[in-house]
C-alpha cells in the first residue's frame, strides 16, 4: 500500500489548512486534528506490519522513478519510529486539549501541531537527502512557532537561541547537500549509498563527519547540545513533551540512517562511542545541578541520547538493535515524564523543586504515574529502560568496550539519583498550598502514555526480535537499495 | 567549480559567521541571511558548469544542458530561508516591543550563578548593545 506513504504527509498538512479555514470553532478544530494525527498512527501501524512481513514499502512521488524523483520509503526502522512517535502525538493531543482549553484557539495550536506531525512524518519516511532537509524545516518551523505561543520575554529569549542554532545547522545541512551532490551527482539516499563507495575515502569521511555535526546539532549530541535545556522548558507542557519525545529522536534516527547506509564501516567506531559517553555524562551531571522539574528532565534528554549513539557506535546488529529498542522505549518514557512534570506544575503553580512537596498524600495518582516512568528512565528492572540498557551493556561487554559500559552504568545510577531528587522534593514532605488542580483529561492522557511504556516492557521479547531484524536491515542495506532503485 | 564562485561563498560565510556572533538579533538575522546565501551559492556551483536551458525539445543536445536539479533545490531552500527570516524579524520586533532592545539576553541560570559569586568580576556588557538602540 504505497499510497499510504505520501498521504501520511499530505493528510496532516491538509488538516492544518482546514483548521485555519474553519476559523475559531474549537470542537471542529479538535476533530480535524484528532483525525489527522489518528490517520498517521493508523497508516504507521499498517506500514509497520507490511514492512515487517516483506520488503520495505516504497513510493516514488509523482511517478518519477528513483533516483530522478523523490523517494518515500518505510522500512522496519522508520516504520517503528513513526508508529511510536504518532502514538505519542495522539496521546499528547489529548493532554493538550485538557491543558490548553480555549487558549488553543488564540495560539492556533491545532494548525501548528498538524504541521509538526507532517514534518516528523516526512523526515522519517523520506529517502532523499534534500527532501529530508525540507522535512526538517517543516518540523522546525512548526516548532519555532509552538515555542512562542506564550510570548513573554523568557520565551522570546529561549526561541532566539533555538531558532538561530537550528538555522545555522540548516545552513550547514545545505552545505553538506551541495558537497554531496558535487561529489556524487545525486541526493537519493539509496543511490548515494552506491555512488559514495566510488568516491575518494577522504572526501567520504569528510561528508560523513559534516553530516554527523549537522544532525548532531539537531539531536543534541555533546558538544552541540547547549541549546536544548535552554529552550525546551519555557513552552507549555504539551509542547515541551512532544518536542522532548520526538524532535531530537528524529535527529538520532537520521544519524543512524546516514551513518549505516552511507558511511558504514567495519567494527565499532571509537569517535561515536566517545561522543556517546560524553553526551551521557555531561547530560546527567547537568540534570543533577538543576532545581526545576522540566529543566532536570531536559538535561536527561541529552543524557539519554548518549545511550542511543552508544548502540550505533558498536555498529553491530546487536548494538543497533539495542539502539532501536532504546529509541522506541525512550520516546514513550520521555514524553510521559514531561507530562507528569506538567501535572506537578499544574498542582503547585511552579516546577521549582524548593516550592513543591507532599504530592504523594494530596494526589497519589500522580505519584503512581511518575514512579514507573522514573524507574524506566534509570533502567531498573522490570521496566522498559532495563531491557534496552541490558542489551546495550551485553553488546558492549561482548565487544570488549569496557569504558563505555562502565560510563553507561554509572550514568544510570546518577539518573536514578536525580529522579529521587524529584521524588523527594515533589512527592514527599509537607503538602504545600494547592495552587490548582491537574485536570482529569491531563491525568488520563498521562496514564495512557504510562500504560504504553509498561506495554513496551511487557512485550520486550517480540520488540527485541523486531529490533534485531530492523538492525540487520540497517547493516545490510542491499534490500533497501534494491527496493528503491529496482533490481539492477 | 569556478574559483570566483567559491571565493564569494567563502566571503559570505566569513561575514555571516561574524555577524551571527553579535548580540543584536537584527545583526544575527543579516548574518544568517548571508550564510544561507553562501550555502545556496555552493549548491548552484555543485551543479557544474553553465549550459543550455534544460528543456526536452528538438535540437537540444542533452550533453550541453545545465543541471536543473541544483536550481530546483536552491529555489526550495531560498523560499524556506525567506520564511524563517520573516519569522525571526517578527521575533526581533516582539523582543524590541517587550524589552526595548533586540539583544539576546544572558541565560537566566547564568545570571543567577553570576550573582551568587560576587567575588568574580562581572564582564561589562558589550558596548554595541547600546549604540544604536533607543528605548521605545
Amino acid at each position: 500500500m504505497s499510497w499510504l506513504l505520501p498521504s501520511t504527509i499530505a493528510v496532516p498538512l491538509l488538516g492544518a489548512g482546514l483548521t485555519v479555514l474553519v476559523g475559531r470553532r474549537l470542537l471542529i478544530q479538535r476533530l480535524i486534528t484528532a483525525g489527522g494525527v489518528g490517520f498517521v498512527l493508523v497508516a504507521a501501524v499498517i506500514m509497520l506490519v507490511e514492512a515487517d512481513a516483506g520488503p520495505p514499502v516504497v513510493a516514488q512521488v509523482g511517478g518519477w522513478p528513483a533516483p530522478a524523483g523523490i523517494t518515500l520509503i518505510a522500512d522496519r526502522f522508520s516504520a517503528i519510529v513513526l508508529t511510536v512517535s504518532s502514538a505519542m502525538l495522539v496521546a499528547v493531543l489529548g493532554y493538550a486539549v485538557a491543558q490548553l482549553g480555549r487558549d488553543a484557539l488564540d495560539w492556533w495550536f491545532h494548525t501548528k501541531y498538524l504541521v509538526l506531525t507532517a514534518g516528523v512524518a516526512m523526515s522519517l519516511l523520506t529517502g532523499d537527502l534534500f527532501n529530508l532537509f525540507v522535512g526538517f524545516e517543516v518540523m522546525l518551523i512548526a516548532s519555532y512557532v509552538l515555542l512562542t505561543v506564550k510570548t513573554g520575554p523568557t520565551q522570546i529569549r529561549a526561541t532566539m537561541t533555538y531558532v538561530v542554532v537550528n538555522l545555522v545547522a540548516s545552513s550547514l545541512f545545505l552545505v553538506v547537500i551541495a558537497f554531496t551532490y558535487g561529489a556524487t551527482g545525486t541526493v537519493n539516499l539509496a543511490d548515494l549509498a552506491l555512488r559514495l563507495q566510488e568516491v575518494d575515502p577522504t572526501v567520504r569521511d569528510g561528508l560523513g563527519l559534516l553530516m554527523l555535526v549537522v544532525f548532531g546539532i539537531k539531536a543534541a549530541l555533546f558538544p552541540l547540545f547547549m541549546w536544548l535545556p535552554d529552550s525546551y522548558p519555557t513552552a507549555p507542557t504539551a509542547v515541551t513533551a512532544i518536542f522532548a519525545g520526538l524532535l531530537t529522536k528524529v535527529g538520532v534516527f537520521v544519524i543512524i540512517r546516514t551513518q549505516t547506509l552511507l558511511f558504514a564501516q567495519d567494527g565499532p567506531s571509537t569517535l561515536l562511542l566517545f561522543v556517546a559517553g560524553a553526551t551521557m555524562t555531561v547530560g546527567v551531571l547537568g540534570a543533577i545541578a538543576q532545581n526545576d522539574v522540566k529543566r532536570i528532565l531536559s538535561f536527561h534528554i541529552v543524557s539519554q541520547i548518549g545511550y542511543m549513539i552508544m548502540g550505533l557506535g558498536f555498529l553491530s546488529v546487536a548494538g543497533l538493535a539495542a539502539a532501536i529498542l532504546y529509541i522506541s522505549h525512550h520516546i514513550v518514557v520521555k514524553t510521559g515524564l514531561f507530562l507528569v512534570g506538567g501535572l506537578v506544575e499544574a498542582e503547585h503553580g511552579t516546577g521549582a523543586l524548593d516550592r513543591t512537596g507532599g504530592l504523594l498524600h494530596r494526589r497519589p495518582v500522580i505519584a503512581a504515574l511518575f514512579l514507573p516512568l522514573a524507574f524506566s528512565l534509570a533502567g531498573i528492572p522490570p521496566f522498559s529502560g532495563f531491557v534496552a540498557k541490558l542489551a546495550l551493556v551485553q553488546e558492549g561487554v561482548g565487544l570488549g568496550r569496557g569504558i563505555i559500559v562502565a560510563v553507561s552504568l554509572a550514568v544510570g545510577l546518577l539518573t536514578l539519583f536525580s529522579m529521587t531528587k524529584i521524588w523527594s522534593a515533589a512527592f514527599w514532605g509537607e503538602p504545600t498550598e494547592s495552587a490548582g488542580r491537574a485536570r482529569p483529561g491531563m491525568i488520563g492522557a498521562t496514564a495512557a502514555v504510562v500504560t504504553l511504556s509498561l506495554g513496551v516492557a511487557l512485550f520486550a521479547q517480540p520488540l527485541a526480535e523486531f529490533s534485531a531484524r530492523a538492525a540487520a536491515d540497517l547493516l545490510d542495506p542491499t534490500l533497501y537499495i534494491t527496493s528503491v532503485l529496482g533490481e539492477t | 567549480m569556478s574559483v570566483v564562485g567559491l571565493a564569494v561563498a567563502a566571503l559570505l560565510f566569513g561575514i555571516g559567521t561574524y555577524l551571527i556572533l553579535q548580540r543584536l538579533l537584527s545583526r544575527v538575522i543579516i548574518g544568517l541571511g548571508l550564510v544561507s546565501h553562501g550555502a545556496n551559492l555552493l549548491i548552484i556551483l555543485s551543479g557544474g558548469a553553465a549550459g543550455d536551458p534544460p528543456v526536452l525539445a528538438e535540437g537540444v543536445d542533452p550533453a550541453r544542458v545545465a543541471d536543473p536539479l541544483p536550481q530546483a533545490m536552491v529555489l526550495t531552500a531560498i523560499v524556506i530561508t525567506f520564511g524563517v527570516t520573516a519569522f525571526l524579524l517578527a521575533l526581533a520586533l516582539r523582543s524590541w516591543l517587550l524589552t526595548g532592545s533586540d539583544a539576546v539576553e544572558d541565560d537566566l541560570e547564568d545570571r543567577r550563578i553570576a550573582q551568587e559569586r560576587p567575588t568574580v568580576e562581572q564582564p561589562t556588557v558589550d558596548n554595541d548593545m547600546h549604540e544604536e538602540v533607543t528605548a521605545p
